[in-house]
């Protein structure tokens, strides 16, 4: 079934990249999905079956998405400013940061997150905090921060 | 209408350019490693999302703009992910042009 689903979803996918409707070309993309899927769970037969479980609630995931790119935005001025004043006044500084996540997905999204916003970097990730390196630093960014992986736990399902 | 998603597609191509450059403008004027890793990633992000942004909208909801679309949210994710493992390699490989910055927190002998 879950095979099924993944053939599906990947003939999907290469329908939409190829954009050619003719019959040949479409079994040849349906073929080559089938396959795809086939070694795939022969690889899981051979290594570990690792599978990446999901846990995310889709609707608080795209609220965050949205408060994300706000702050993108905000960052990105911040940081415009910075390059394009002639003084370059800036204040790195590496600090910890914790993290709340329970799983590895959302601790990767937390991470992706402070990188993805401009002035700071996610450096090094370790049990229980992250290192991160913020270009302009100010008392705020923990409070900011600590306010993100909040919020990034809360996309996060039991 | 038409004319009103052209004016706004170029308002969003140019300002995605011009964030582009200002990112390439800050990678070459800032001082040292850490902080041009800074003014890359605004490239990576402002100039990113704006212009693909733009280019969707001269597309139209055709293929090309669920390609466009893939494509940013392939970026949003590897991005990123290539921001941190650089910047991890210049921690473990102890790159600190930066005095302060290698005083204030690079006691942790850890890495």
């Amino acid at each position: 079934m879950r095979s099924l689903l993944t053939v599906l979803a990947l003939f999907a996918l290469w329908l939409l990249m190829s954009g050619i409707y003719k019959p040949l070309i479409v079994a040849l993309g349906l073929i080559s999905a089938i396959v795809c899927v086939w070694v795939v769970r022969r690889m899981d037969d051979a290594a570990d079956s690792e599978r990446l479980v999901v846990n995310i609630k889709p609707v608080e995931m795209i609220k965050y998405l949205g408060w994300l790119m706000v702050e993108i935005a905000k960052a990105n001025w911040a940081v415009t400013k910075v390059i394009l004043s002639p003084k370059m006044q800036m204040n790195s500084k590496l600090f910890r940061v914790q993290h709340t996540q329970k799983t590895d997905l959302g601790q990767a999204i937390f991470a992706n997150s402070i990188t993805l916003t401009p002035g700071t970097v996610s450096v090094e990730v370790e049990r229980d905090h992250f290192l991160v390196h913020a270009l302009c630093y100010t008392d705020g960014d923990t409070a900011a921060i600590a306010d993100m992986d909040a919020r990034v736990t809360k996309t996060e399902a039991a | 209408m038409s004319v009103i998603i052209e004016i706004l597609s170029w308002i969003l191509i140019l300002s995605g350019g011009a964030f582009a450059i200002i990112g390439a403008l800050g990678s070459l004027r800032f001082p040292d490693f850490w902080s041009r890793l800074h003014a890359a990633s605004v490239t990576d992000s402002a100039g990113m999302i704006l212009l693909l942004a733009g280019l969707c909208l001269q597309s139209g909801f055709t293929l090309i703009t669920v390609k466009l679309i893939l494509i940013g949210v392939f970026l949003f994710i590897t991005g990123p992910t290539s921001t941190h493992a650089v910047a991890n390699a210049a921690l473990v490989s102890k790159i600190f042009a930066n005095p302060k910055a290698a005083k204030g927190s690079a006691k942790k002998g850890d890495t």
